[in-house]
């Protein structure tokens, strides 16, 4: 049996994420073909028939999967599924959405977010924040599988696999997709970014995050925040890092400003440098940081952006 | 219209879970349980659509021991109308859940099911998009606002790259987001009144789900801790420490 890969891209940019789900399907010692669905995304096939251990690529191109909704999505996987034993997609977002629909249609679970391939059947995967890691095996036939992406490295390139056309062309049956207001940021995404600067409800403020702008042009980094800073309206959703938002595992991550919450901790803790910045000595962030820095960050950024 | 609302009694979200010695489990004897804070928010919206005179009926259910009737409860004193109590000792799979919901479902033929878009216990994030499936309905998944309209509901999600907004055909399926709604507290007489209203139990067995289990919990350990770090003077310190110990930048 062979193993599929759902590619994830955004209108056609291929995530990073894709690259690591592959890194982990890999360990399953079977041959990966990888289905690209989308609207103008044959550069995305090219690059996902690039990516080292991709044997062929599936290739949707077709307005009615522009926007890669759950219901169509999960049709087509299902059609697709018969030739394989395991299929995975990356736990974005996109993945996290039409998933769990392809696993219930073929009367089957998911395992989600997995961080650990054991063996062909088994796998490791943290539940509650990450305060515990399961080793979960599945006795089913055909295993669903979400990865965390942050847990796995990316691959090698190759010389392109083979690319073939499939026309499914059907639509999301009872959904329509009425706008999308995209985040723009000329900064590297959050979960590929090698430095994160993150602030939380001590930022007070929107306006303060312009703090963190010389900081994160001058270490090539992207900018988080906590659940707090977004629910307080500072900056938006897709900065969210956490247990119910991005995990992240940079190689430097800066919490500015940040208590450091379970929930908050489940979305960074693996990182692999951590700097607190905060000026409660007995903030829990000081409990996972490498670095700790007990001060007003509104004296500590514009020093740390002169100094670097 | 009726909106149900399926919960999930979970582990407090401020308490820190702890593994047991032997690895089998996380353990729970002796913790603070509650509503799952997705579950809440999920009751939250039901009753602000109901409030607003678009929905006349909220039924929450939830699937388990004789001791999630407390959240129930919790969920009629914040203004659900009726209960149901999906009775098992099983500890079940999300699936099997999702299964179990789709034949309450098809007793309590609801417009609109809202439920918490992840349980922080197991941190699934399935069992709505499952039941959407099994139901054959479309879903409105990360939700941060849902507006209903005449026989659909546009709902606005949380995606990685910004927030995606999608118009449902009713009957459908939301899940629920942070952000959607702040929960509203319980009042006292809202507390006993809630004892009142009507909370109707069915076995799980009586539905006529395989709940054999399909997933082996092989072992549950503790996750790898972090080595502790050091507090620095100043930045100079810092970026010393970043640059010659950690090299990082
Ligand atoms: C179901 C659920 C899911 C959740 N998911 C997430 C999630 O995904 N991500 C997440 O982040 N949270 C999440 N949370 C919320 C989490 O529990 C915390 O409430 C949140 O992380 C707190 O954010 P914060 O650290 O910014 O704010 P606070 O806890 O208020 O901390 C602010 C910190 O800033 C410091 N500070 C203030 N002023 C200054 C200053 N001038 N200089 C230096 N330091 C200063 C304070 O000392 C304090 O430590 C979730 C909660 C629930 C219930």
């Amino acid at each position: 049996m062979k193993t599929l890969i759902i590619a994830d891209h955004e209108y056609g940019v291929l995530k990073p994420e894709t690259s690591k789900t592959i890194n982990a399907a890999v360990k399953l010692g079977q041959d990966i073909d990888v289905l690209v669905a989308g609207f103008n995304v044959s550069e995305t096939a090219a690059a996902a028939a690039s990516i080292a251990g991709v044997n062929q690529v599936v290739l949707v191109d077709t307005a009615s999967f522009e926007h890669q909704q759950a219901e169509n999505m999960a049709d087509l996987v299902v059609s697709l599924s018969a030739d394989y034993s395991h299929i995975l997609a990356s736990a974005t977002t996109t993945g996290k959405n039409f998933m769990p629909r392809v696993a219930a249609l073929l009367d089957k679970n998911q395992i989600s977010e997995i961080i650990a391939v054991v063996d062909a059947d088994t796998f490791k995967r943290p539940i509650y924040a990450g305060n515990a890691i399961a080793t979960v095996k599945s006795l089913e036939d055909k295993k669903l599988i979400t990865v965390r992406a942050s847990a796995f490295d990316l691959q090698d390139t190759q010389t392109a696999a083979n690319i073939v056309n499939n026309d499914t062309s059907n639509a999301a049956t009872g959904s329509v997709f009425v706008s999308k207001e995209q985040a723009e940021s000329e900064r590297p995404e959050l979960t590929a970014a090698p430095v994160i600067v993150s602030g939380g409800r001590g930022m007070q403020n929107g306006e303060n995050f312009k703090l963190f702008e010389g900081i994160a042009d001058k270490l090539g980094a992207a900018i988080g925040a906590s659940r707090a800073a977004v629910d307080a309206g500072f900056v938006p959703n897709d900065m969210q890092v956490g247990q119910t938002g991005k995990i992240v595992a940079p190689n430097l991550y800066i919490a500015v400003g940040i208590s450091g919450a379970i929930q908050h901790l489940a979305g960074m803790k693996d990182s692999k440098v951590i700097v607190a910045i905060n000026k409660d000595p007995d903030a829990p962030i000081f409990q996972v940081a490498d670095y700790g820095l007990v001060a007003d960050l509104f004296d500590i950024l514009p020093e740390l952006e002169a100094a670097l | 219209m009726k909106i149900l609302v399926p919960i999930k009694r979970v582990i407090d979200y401020n308490v820190k879970a702890r593994v047991k010695a032997d690895q089998t489990d996380v353990d729970l004897a002796n913790v603070k349980m509650a509503l799952n804070p997705f579950c809440e928010i999920a009751v939250e919206e039901a009753i602000r659509i109901k409030e607003a005179g678009k929905a006349e009926e909220v039924i929450v259910v939830s699937i388990g021991t004789k001791a999630v009737q407390e959240q129930l409860r919790t969920a009629l004193a914040l203004g659900a109308d009726r209960a149901i109590h999906v009775e098992t000792d099983a500890k079940l799979e999300s699936l099997q859940i999702a299964k179990l919901l789709n034949k309450v479902l098809e007793q309590e033929p609801a417009e609109l099911v809202i439920l918490g878009k992840q349980a922080i216990d197991s941190d699934n994030n399935q069992t709505g998009q499952m039941l959407a499936a099994l139901s054959n309905r479309p879903q409105g998944t990360f939700a941060s606002k849902v507006e209903l309209a005449d026989g659909t509901v546009n709902v606005t999600r949380e995606v990685d790259g910004g927030l995606q907004t999608v118009a449902l055909n009713l009957p459908a399926i939301v899940t629920t987001d942070l952000r959607l709604n702040e929960p509203r507290y319980a009042s006292l007489p809202n507390i006993m009144k809630a004892k009142r209203k009507p909370l109707a139990v069915i076995p799980a067995d009586s539905l006529d789900v395989d709940l054999t289990p399909r997933i082996e919990l092989v072992k549950v350990e503790e996750p790898a801790t972090r080595e502790a770090g050091i507090i620095v003077d100043d930045v100079a310190q810092l970026i010393e420490k970043l640059k010659n110990e950690a090299k990082v930048i």
